[in-house]
């Protein structure tokens, strides 16, 4: 299997395309970093307005881990067009640019060459979200240090110690990679119907959209169908910033996705196997 | 293999392969009732055809004929809806890794990865193929497709001609057996096309490879092929030796006369009498071998018929045209 995968990382790794991803997320950060930095004083006045009547905040609350926090709220909704932009080229690609034919008169079983396309978009999600937890995590606690994390949420004010926030980062990371792989699973599947990877991208944001809006709008007729939404599991990671965790819907929306990452495989070694090769 | 191939000196491949004796030898490629359906479309129609080793084999057919369908089919990229497929005597679907580790090719164009250079396609499709070749083994088969001086270009920056033989390299890296070529000539310049007639040459004479190649122009294959193939619709409509397809005495000499009425009388009362057909706008047709044109012509002149054109033309030659036409209810092959 090795050979095999370390051939897809090394097309994956060859494209310039695949580096646009980093880049993105490495402006995106540097430029929330730097607005924090020059103006992270106001937004917070402006963010605890409605709180500082009520409680007496003192303290550093601006500190790496609210930046990073930040950060990861933005960010995890923009990260599945680039995770779909490099899965969803795995097979499309191949096709359009005519290798997937010689690759299958190789004789390497088709499953295994599948699996071995996966793996490797699986590192390269890994790798994105590496690359942003060292970035918003590390250079953000680099510049503005650590302290006690403060969230804001709808209906509590939670407040957690700065020695025990960053294993929940190191926690929510591990979560993230679990969404995002059952993302670039949709994309994979997809890219298997599809002979240019626009189709795959497109779709996968399509279906990411239209899932995001039906779980997050709180209409009842949509409620019913909010848990199978994998758009619903996806926003598990906040879960580790509840103080106690509730462990439970956190451990039970990494099944789903894992679920959903298994399932959507198993349809592409399913469809892909019986698929005749005619690009 | 590493031996750079020059051009070759063209000479009739049957002269040097005999193309008929394959009495107790084995099939290399054996297909039989062969059917591929897309929906209500028959792309392959109850398709049968032998290769034998060291063949060159010429898979000729028009454009649509199903000659690309049938081999994806030989290369298990496509799943045949009925009919079987053995490649050196072992059953394709189940030993397809066994199979296809000895077998080579370029389907329709040659593409690769074109952010990549020559010589990291040639290494990936190398190691896909199960064997590790350093880069001195690699440079040694660019060398032999005349690529060796851009092996660390892009493929991007390479002509159609180029990307054709890195193909070809890609193809031939893991020593193949079987080399199939699917219209390898598409798309080259005339040089390009005798560069790849020499290629085949060599690769069946001096590497000892059974080739499989398809092509819509039957004089690409009669140059080059012992053995062939003629499908339309899916269907074969003739198979066998390019010799013998192609031997003198099926020519067909189309002449045209001052007289065509006089001269169809005449002619009816000689001995040529059951070899001449009646072609269209009163021309005539005579099937026998060249080298009695000049007894016919002097015939005619002497019995005071003016002459306007003769032209040869191989029946089989003739035959082709008339599918590639959509003649072929009207024009029947005579072998």
């Amino acid at each position: 299997m090795w050979p095999l995968l370390s051939i897809e990382l090394y097309k994956i790794f060859s494209r310039p395309r695949t580096y646009i991803s980093f880049a993105a997320i490495g402006a995106i950060v540097v430029l929330i970093l730097l607005a924090f930095y020059v103006d992270g004083n106001n937004y917070m006045d402006f963010g605890l307005q409605s709180i500082s009547q009520t409680f007496d905040i003192r303290g550093k609350v601006l500190n790496g881990y609210l930046v990073c926090y930040i950060i990861l709220q933005t960010l995890l909704i923009h990260v599945p067009l680039l995770i779909a932009l490099v899965a969803g080229d795995q097979v499309a690609g191949e096709a359009n640019m005519g290798t997937l034919r010689l690759l299958i008169t190789k004789p390497v079983s088709r499953t295994r060459l599948l699996l071995a396309k996966f793996a490797a978009s699986v590192v390269y999600t890994l790798g994105l979200l590496v690359w942003m937890a060292f970035l918003s995590l590390l250079v953000s606690v680099i510049i503005f240090g650590t302290g006690d994390l403060m969230i804001l949420k709808s209906e509590e004010v939670v407040l957690l110690d700065k020695a025990d926030v960053l294993w929940r980062y190191f926690a929510a990371f591990g979560f993230a990679a679990i969404a995002m792989t059952t993302v670039a699973a949709l994309a994979f599947l997809l890219s298997i119907y599809a002979e240019n990877s626009i189709g795959p991208i497109v779709s996968t944001m399509s279906v990411i959209i239209v899932f995001t809006i039906l779980s997050t709008l709180d209409i009842p007729i949509f409620n019913a169908i909010k848990p199978y939404l994998f758009t619903t599991h996806m926003i598990g990671w906040k879960g580790f910033f509840d103080s106690p965790v509730s462990w439970e819907p956190v451990v039970e929306s990494a099944l789903i996705l894992v679920l959903h990452i298994v399932a959507l495989l198993g349809v592409s070694i399913f469809v892909f196997n019986r698929k005749d090769i005619l690009s | 293999m590493s031996e750079r191939i020059a051009p070759a000196e063209l000479s009739d491949p049957a002269a040097v392969i005999n193309p008929t004796n394959f009495t107790g030898m084995t099939p290399l490629i054996e297909v039989k009732n062969l059917v591929k359906r897309f929906d209500d479309l028959v792309a392959v129609d109850d398709l049968s055809f032998t290769v034998y080793p060291a063949d060159v084999y010429g898979f000729l057919g028009q454009n649509g004929a199903g000659k690309s369908t049938s081999i994806r089919m030989l290369l298990s990229l496509i799943k045949p809806t009925s009919g079987e497929i053995s490649l050196f005597g072992m059953d394709l679907q189940k030993h397809r890794f066994e199979i296809l580790r000895r077998v080579g090719a370029v389907i329709e164009r040659p593409d690769l990865y074109k952010y990549l250079s020559a010589i990291d396609n040639l290494s990936i499709f190398a190691r896909m193929s199960g064997i590790r070749p350093g880069r001195k083994q690699l440079m040694e088969q660019l060398e032999m497709v005349g690529l060796a001086e851009r092996a660390d270009g892009k493929v991007r920056t390479y002509s159609q001609g180029m990307k054709q033989r890195l193909g070809i390299a890609v193809a031939l890296v893991h020593d193949p057996d079987l080399v199939i070529l699917d219209e390898p000539t598409n798309g080259l310049d005339p040089q390009g096309i005798a560069d790849m007639r020499n290629l085949i040459l060599r690769l069946s004479r001096e590497m000892g490879k059974t080739v499989l190649v398809s092509s819509h122009l039957l004089s690409e294959i009669e140059q080059v092929a012992t053995r062939m193939i003629i499908i339309d619709k899916g269907r074969k409509m003739v198979e066998g030796g390019v010799a013998e397809l192609f031997k003198p005495s099926n020519s067909r000499i189309h002449i045209k006369v001052e007289q065509p009425g006089r001269a169809w009388q005449l002619l009816q009362q000689s001995e040529w009498k059951p070899f001449m057909e009646q072609g269209p706008d009163g021309e005539l047709i005579v099937i026998m071998s060249p080298d009695k044109v000049p007894a016919l012509a002097s015939e005619l002149v002497q019995q005071g018929v003016g002459l306007l054109s003769i032209r040869s033309a191989n029946s089989l030659e003739e035959y082709f045209l008339s599918l590639t036409s959509g003649k072929q209810h009207v024009a029947s092959f005579k072998h």
